[in-house]
């Protein structure tokens, strides 16, 4: 009885429900964008205005919070990206010693907690004198980036096959040129992939970030510190926004994927 | 020449990011270390002094945070296998050929920033708010009744925030399950409550224990959802790390307080594993 339960129809609704509450507070947050409120507070529905979009940065710290995220989102994929992926291929190519050392790296970076890694960083800049803001920010997203980035490049290196750079090596290609016109094309959706997770992760870190900003706002934190008095609909578009670009991109690369098989 | 280059390689190829995690990945956790042992204040400076008093100041008066903390996590994490394992199962067997479409949905939350998604839950269930302002109109729920600021809140919005996390990885191993296994248990006359229980249940648990993983220890050490849903009086260990460190500066505690923390989810995982038979919990995660 109850495996003919799971396979009703009866599933097939509760999977629904269960992606109308994940998606909830989304709804919620684009509706008060749309908010026709009056003033800074947007608590009640007032009526449909789209003022807000026009009215967007008016907000000058807001605004400069958001472009901080933006930069250091868009740095921390650069170079997580990089020492990220070089990581992965390392470990997803050679067999060498100390390899399960660094594997055992990796897992406790992604699964320490957020809360004692911010804490432990700013443990170390506290005691070093180092003053927090921008940069101190950056480090700490490419820290916690790295491994994702690693393990994600390093499943896909796993799943080529290496015959092929020998042949590129017996047609006798050097190392570099081995490198960037064979491996480099065949790793490159991993590259890509943790790269975006990267730029995914920071831009969405609240945590680490609360712990080694000193002054220094970005979007999520801005949005805390402004939780006691009330968000303003600037808030709601720009998370819209940032929601749209996200599905944008999202379908399009399922498209092209898509086009591609 | 190039047999020495060969074995050097991954080497070269780790250093950089190898370099990085060393210094703000693995020697802050030594520094805090050593922070936690350390007696003095924020005005005349702090001093080694191998001073346990943190350790115990830290969990005499913060045990009540610890407790909650560890309830919540649990709690949240066995409401998320109960809510997500269904969903993860109909997606794997029954999502036909729209399978990324269902998963591209449960991963939309990921789009909004988390402390954002938090503030709307806020918002929707505040006193008067979207869900209890027209019940209450209605005469449907009684006047003073409120959501927030209750125990049910901070786990209904920890369960909530780490469900795709939870989701996922049990997908993954249901999705990996040979159709013809089900077949074998079926030609062998098993019903299809046995095939459920002894066969799929089984090869879904690595998943299980990889969104536990996942889960328990972000659920655990939050102070997000306590600070936002639960009011004043559902603080859990998070909410005191982070304001000892960030507002009282006093480093001692907090520091000995994110080892308690750190070593209380350690002891959790490994004791979870082992009490799932796993033989080697690194070898699964790796995985």
């Amino acid at each position: 009885m109850k495996g003919g339960l799971l396979r009703g129809r009866g599933l097939q609704i509760y999977t629904w429900l269960v992606i109308a509450w994940l998606v909830l507070p989304i709804a919620v947050m684009i509706l008060f964008g749309f908010n026709d409120t009056h003033g800074r507070y947007n608590t009640a529905w007032q009526g449909f205005t789209l003022k807000w979009y026009g009215k967007l940065f008016e907000i000058g710290d807001l605004t400069q919070a958001l472009v901080n995220s933006l930069l250091i989102a868009v740095l921390t994929m650069l170079v997580a990206g990089v020492l990220g992926s070089l990581i992965g291929l390392a470990l997803g190519r050679y067999r060498f010693r100390g390899s399960g050392a660094m594997n055992l790296v990796m897992f406790a970076a992604i699964s320490c907690a957020e809360i004692v890694m911010g804490a432990s960083l700013l443990s170390l800049f506290v005691t070093l004198a180092v003053p927090l803001g921008f940069w101190t920010i950056l480090i700490s997203h490419v820290m916690f980036s790295i491994s994702f980035v690693a393990v994600t490049v390093r499943a896909r290196v796993m799943t080529l096959d290496s015959s092929l750079e020998e042949a590129a090596r017996d047609l006798g290609a050097g190392p570099w040129t081995t490198f960037r016109l064979v491996t480099l094309p065949m790793i490159f959706p991993g590259v890509m992939a943790g790269s975006m997770l990267a730029f995914a992760l920071s831009i969405d870190d609240f945590v680490i970030t609360n712990f080694n900003s000193g002054g220094t706002m970005t979007f999520p934190l801005w949005i805390w510190g402004a939780t006691r008095v009330g968000l303003p609909p600037q808030v709601n578009v720009m998370g819209t926004l940032i929601f749209a670009a996200g599905v944008l991109i999202a379908v399009v690369n399922a498209l092209m994927a898509r086009r591609r098989s | 020449m190039s047999r020495l280059k060969a074995s050097l390689t991954p080497y070269l190829l780790l250093f950089p990011g190898t370099l990085w995690l060393a210094i703000f990945f693995v020697i802050p956790t030594v520094v805090m270390l050593s922070l936690s042992l350390q007696s003095g204040d924020v005005v005349n400076g702090y001093a080694f002094t191998f001073n346990w008093h943190s350790y115990v100041d830290g969990i005499s008066t913060y045990h009540d945070q610890i407790i909650r903390s560890l309830v919540y996590g649990v709690i949240s994490t066995v409401l998320q296998i109960v809510i997500g394992f269904p969903v993860a199962y109909w997606i794997a067997f029954k999502g036909g050929n729209r399978k990324s479409v269902y998963l591209f949905l449960l991963l939309l939350p990921f789009l909004v920033s988390f402390v954002l998604r938090t503030i709307s839950w806020q918002f929707f269930l505040s006193d008067n708010g979207m869900l209890l302002g027209p019940l209450k109109s209605m005469g449907l729920v009684p006047q003073d009744f409120h959501i927030l600021a209750t125990s049910a809140a901070v786990i209904g919005g920890l369960a909530y925030n780490f469900l795709p996390f939870m989701i996922l990885p049990m997908y993954v191993a249901l999705e990996r399950i040979d159709p013809r296994v089900l077949e074998a248990a079926q030609d062998l006359y098993a019903s299809k409550l046995q095939t459920f229980l002894r066969v799929v249940l089984p090869l879904s648990l690595p998943g299980v224990f990889a969104g536990v993983l996942m889960t328990f220890v972000p659920a655990t050490s939050d102070y997000v959802n306590a600070s936002v849903l639960g009011g004043t009086s559902n603080t859990m260990i998070g909410n005191v790390i982070q304001n000892q460190f960030l507002v009282n500066q006093d480093y001692p505690i907090a520091s000995a307080l994110s080892f308690t923390l750190m070593a209380l989810l350690l002891v959790g995982i490994f004791a979870y594993a082992k009490a799932l038979g796993t033989e080697d919990v690194l070898e699964v995660a790796a995985r």
